[in-house]
């Protein structure tokens, strides 16, 4: 086990996942993607085997954020957006939890920007769940900060006049230590991402593009229809070429003249130039670039799986560190002592 | 010559001296650091307000400081008053750049600041303009000559000099040559002439201290350790005070020094130190993890004039206390009470604008029911309004600020020194009933100081607190359940679970809940019954009886609350003393109230609240007790003086 989960008690017992659903009854809308989410986290948690009692949920506002009153854990529904910092305050006080945020896209990327980005470049031991809808599902269909522009919303009736956000270019720029993208129909995708992601020291961003079945239907069919996704799906593994399409005819290469990442179609000549996915490199540049050869209009050339995982110091781990440094420098406080200081007098009766 | 304060009692004193003819005592100066004995004539005060003004770059408030040091240790009683500018440096010599800061000092106990200097010392125009109206006739300047010169005097709008036109008579004027004086007394240090221009307010420090008997082994201490890095700075930092100090003794334009006895009879016996209000409150939040054996968690985000105690606390994580310097104020109180759920001592520092940003997140931990301390330096208002300025106008802000019924308790304290008792009592409440509490300080405690009685450890509260630890209810089929809302039938306080417990796994959200199992609940019964509980909850908070000082059957009361205790208690006396009867109430919560107010309010014929806001107080009492209680307001960003209040509440006794 890594860092990341060293200091979480584990498991006495073998845990399945009856373990973690808790009595309340689910209700999200039918049909909603949030459900298959919520079964594979239900599901993939036994694999980590650990106490459950030392593991906690933090939720803001939104459709999703619901998920933690549905999981058999410690949890927290908070309010818009502040998930991050409320999650950052409960992680840095006790690195003998394993503490999740769930999120959506108005409550990450919009009320709660801030937060996000600033617990991204902290490394905070979170593990940062983005239920990703492309619309405000909570409050009847609004368009959302990913939602592509000209989208015909409740408050957008001529068109939504916003560019969207990225979320994953967004994470690598603010200097975010592991950031996937994964699909919430994908249950193996997905279950390999959350592993990756709990086995990471430090913040983890994983993008789940969900389905929301009553405002925004079908938002990422191009990615799940069969067909469709042969074009537009770029799975990556590290150490992989990144090809994809029929057969893999279609690669990712770097343009010589601008360093810029584009899409070709393989041939035996440009076969070795074929870039190789390295999530780990120091540099986010390429994961960077990778992540913007998404359309953000029709999703072609979407890359999913995990664009940077690299080791950085974690700030709940500098914390503690800095207050055994305190107590070796200084010894453990003394109540007397400080309250003393070195300028007194005495008055004597 | 000297308008400087001499009371009955300091003549009664001086009549027990041997020559029993005056208070005049020649050539008995204690010889200090190195200083021959004065020939010069020394004179008894039984007090004196100092105050030190020049440029924001002058370094006043250390000068300030030092001088406040040595007053402490010589064993005076003291109130200060720092007063900056918000910016950190401002146009030099113009009077927005002026800062100051003041020092009352005493044999006896005091009360405030002071009203008026009797002494000021003026480092340029601007600062000589911009404090002059404060002086009464007869007190004595001290000016900085050096910085009398075309310029400097011609941007604050003085045509011809003041020490030169006659405008300063009624005053007892010093013209001494600070710079000039201080760059000649470090010649030979090798430093440029602006490094050493900066030792000018060590100068002065030093004049300061000779005219006033201090003892100056604490500031040559405190100048080798602040410039330990730097040792020539350090020595020509020390020469500076020196060379202050020895021209007070070698002048002949200061033929009188001062002295005020230590204020033995004004303490209670015990070992004391100086201490500023946040740097008390910062102490109480660290004796209060102490004493609830739980770890201190501050989210903060840095505003003035709460930023000290983030800088405080940083300072001694090995205490176990972990402070998070947040991305916003929101942040802030978010990782607090994050931290709170962990088990932790959470507490978020602010000021009025970092309050209206958290109020979500205070709504939130009513709703959660979590112990939380919100520290709220209350400044000058709306908006920025006065960064650096006191005021008490966010009163209803703490009472009433959030969305929904969500009552948090407030607790004030009412001197500097008091800002650690009242952080150890706000921290009680938070844990024992499991609620934010507001600890409702202001800029005036926050950096003004006092001599403080240090506690024994044995004496402080035992604040600890039980986690749940397993099951609290059983259902009706037996099953043993943990509720998380299931309430302790006296405090009404719901268990306090931590993650890590076994068993005890539980979800809590802002939705209503249900009553008991916290159970996500629109029932419309529940939410009026969990709103209505919450308020019992928090009615319910034991808080001690306000106790009344009424020594004459008084008909009028005067009632505060906060950092008015001070003014208000010094304008009492003076009306006492001059046969005015007047009963004085102070009030520590804001929220409950104590149980015996509306007695006490019901049991005078008038009641007065003199308040640094619009009448925030009189507002609730006049809510809560149909009490016709009548303000008395001032909201200049300054503590009201003792004279003005005193004048206001003898008319209200007339009238």
């Amino acid at each position: 086990m890594t860092e990341a989960l060293s200091l979480v008690p584990k498991a006495e017992a073998k845990q399945s996942m009856k373990d973690f659903k808790s009595d309340q009854e689910v209700r999200w809308c039918p049909g909603c993607g949030d459900y298959a989410v919520l079964a594979a986290v239900q599901g993939f948690m036994p694999e980590l085997g650990l106490a459950k009692e030392n593991i906690v949920f933090v939720s803001g506002i939104g459709c999703s954020s619901r998920f933690p009153y549905y999981m058999n854990t410690y949890g927290m529904h908070s309010i818009h957006g502040r998930a991050p910092a409320i999650a950052t305050g409960l992680a840095s006080s006790r690195r003998d939890l394993s503490v999740w945020v769930v999120t959506g896209d108005g409550d990450a990327l919009s009320i709660g920007g801030n937060h996000l980005i600033h617990a991204l470049r902290r490394n905070v031991n979170l593990k940062i769940l983005l239920f990703n809808n492309r619309i405000y599902g909570l409050t009847k269909g609004q368009y959302s900060p990913t939602s592509e522009v000209g989208k015909i919303t409740k408050s957008t009736p001529m068109g939504s006049l916003d560019a969207p956000f990225n979320p994953v270019s967004l994470a690598i720029g603010a200097e975010a230590s592991f950031v996937a993208r994964t699909v919430d129909s994908d249950r193996k995708h997905l279950t390999e991402v959350l592993r990756q992601a709990a086995d990471h020291p430090g913040t983890a961003l994983v993008e789940i593009y969900q389905n929301c079945n009553i405002f925004n239907d079908g938002a990422f069919d191009v990615l799940k229809d069969k067909q469709q996704a042969e074009e537009a799906v770029i799975r990556l593994e590290h150490g992989q070429p990144i090809r994809f399409g029929a057969e893999g005819a279609k690669g990712v290469v770097r343009d010589a003249a601008t360093g810029d990442l584009k899409v070709v179609a393989v041939t035996p000549e440009n076969a070795s130039q074929i870039l190789v996915h390295d999530a780990h490199a120091a540099s986010p540049t390429t994961a960077f670039a990778l992540s913007r050869l998404a359309d953000p209009d029709t999703l072609h050339h979407t890359p999913i799986g995990v664009l940077r995982s690299v080791d950085r110091p974690v700030y709940d781990t500098l914390m503690a560190e800095q207050l055994d440094t305190a107590i070796e420098r200084n010894g453990k406080g003394d109540l007397g002592a400080l309250l003393a200081g070195n300028d007194t007098w005495t008055v004597v009766g | 010559m000297t308008s400087q304060v001499s009371s009955p009692a300091e003549k009664a004193d001086g009549a027990d001296g041997a020559d029993g003819a005056n208070d005049t005592v020649v050539g008995e100066q204690r010889s200090t650091a190195g200083q021959k004995p004065s020939e010069k004539e020394i004179r008894r005060l039984d007090r004196v307000i100092i105050r030190f003004a020049g440029d924001s770059g002058d370094g006043m408030q250390l000068t300030g400081d030092r001088f406040t040091s040595e007053t402490a240790t010589f064993g005076n009683d003291l109130s200060t008053l720092p007063n900056f500018p918000a910016e950190i440096r401002a146009p030099a010599g113009t009077l927005p750049g002026v800062s100051s800061f003041q020092l009352h000092f005493a044999d006896h106990d005091i009360l405030t600041p002071g009203d008026a200097p009797n002494v000021l010392v003026a480092m340029n125009p601007a600062a000589l303009k911009a404090n002059i109206t404060d002086l009464p006739r007869g007190a004595e300047i001290i000016v900085n000559t050096d910085e009398f010169t075309k310029r400097p005097m011609a941007k604050v709008g003085y045509d011809t000099s003041p020490l030169e036109d006659g405008s300063l008579d009624a005053y007892n004027v010093h013209p001494v040559p600070l710079t000039t004086m201080t760059i000649e007394a470090l010649k030979d240090f090798g430093l440029s002439r602006k490094e050493a221009e900066r030792s000018k307010n060590m100068f002065a420090l030093g004049l300061l201290s000779w005219m006033y008997h201090r003892p100056t082994e604490g500031t040559e201490r405190f100048l080798r350790t602040k410039f330990a890095k730097k040792p020539r700075i350090a020595e020509a930092n020390v020469a500076a005070f020196r060379a202050g100090w020895n021209f007070g003794e070698t002048t002949e334009d200061f033929a009188v020094s001062y002295e005020v006895a230590p204020a033995t009879r004004a303490f209670p016996p015990g070992t004391y130190r100086n201490i500023s209000g946040n740097l008390a409150l910062s102490y109480g939040l660290i004796a209060a993890s102490q004493q609830a054996d739980l770890p201190l968690y501050l989210g903060s985000y840095p505003i003035t004039p709460a930023s000290d105690i983030l800088h405080e606390l940083s300072k001694h994580k090995n205490f176990g206390v972990r402070t998070f310097q947040a991305e916003d104020e929101i942040a802030a109180i978010g990782a607090a009470l994050g931290a709170a759920f962990g088990g932790q001592l959470a507490v978020t520092t602010t000021s009025g604008p970092g309050v209206a940003l958290k109020s979500e997140t205070i709504g939130l931990a009513v709703s959660l029911e979590l112990p939380l301390l919100v520290v709220a330096i209350q400044r000058g208002g709306p908006s920025t309004g006065l960064p650096t300025k006191t005021e008490q106008a966010d009163l209803l802000q703490a009472m009433y600020g959030r969305n929904g019924e969500a009552p948090v308790p407030i607790v004030a304290p009412r001197t500097p020194a008091d800002c650690f008792d009242a952080a150890m009592d706000a921290a009680r409440i938070a844990l024992t009933y499991r609620t934010p509490v507001f600890l409702l300080s202001d800029g005036y405690l926050a950096n003004g100081s006092e001599p403080w009685r240090i506690p024994e450890i044995d004496e402080l509260p035992d604040l600890r607190v039980q986690f749940a630890t397993g099951p609290n209810h059983e259902l009706a089929d037996g099953t043993e359940v943990f509720w998380p809302y299931k309430r302790d039938p006296q405090t009404l306080a719901r268990p306090w679970a931590v993650p890590g417990t076994p068993g005890l796994e539980h979800r809590i959200g802002g939705i209503e809940k249900q009553d008991g199992t916290g159970n996500i609940s629109y029932d419309p019964a529940n939410h009026d019954f969990m709103v209505r509980t919450r308020q019992a909850k928090v009615d319910g908070i034991e808080v001690p009886d306000v106790e009344v000082d009424d020594p004459d059957r008084a008909r009028t009361l005067v009632l505060g609350w906060g950092s008015t205790y001070g003014p208000i208690a010094a304008a009492v006396r003076r009306l006492r003393a001059a046969g005015t009867p007047i009963a004085q109430a102070h009030l520590r919560h804001l929220n409950p109230f104590p149980r015996n107010l509306g007695e006490i309010l019901g049991r005078y014929e008038k009641v007065v609240v003199p308040e640094m806001n619009l009448g925030q107080l009189a507002t609730l009492l006049r809510a809560k007790y149909l009490v016709d209680a009548h303000s008395y307001n001032q909201v200049n960003g300054m503590p009201f003086k003792a004279e003005q209040l005193a004048t206001a509440l003898k008319e209200a006794t007339h009238d």
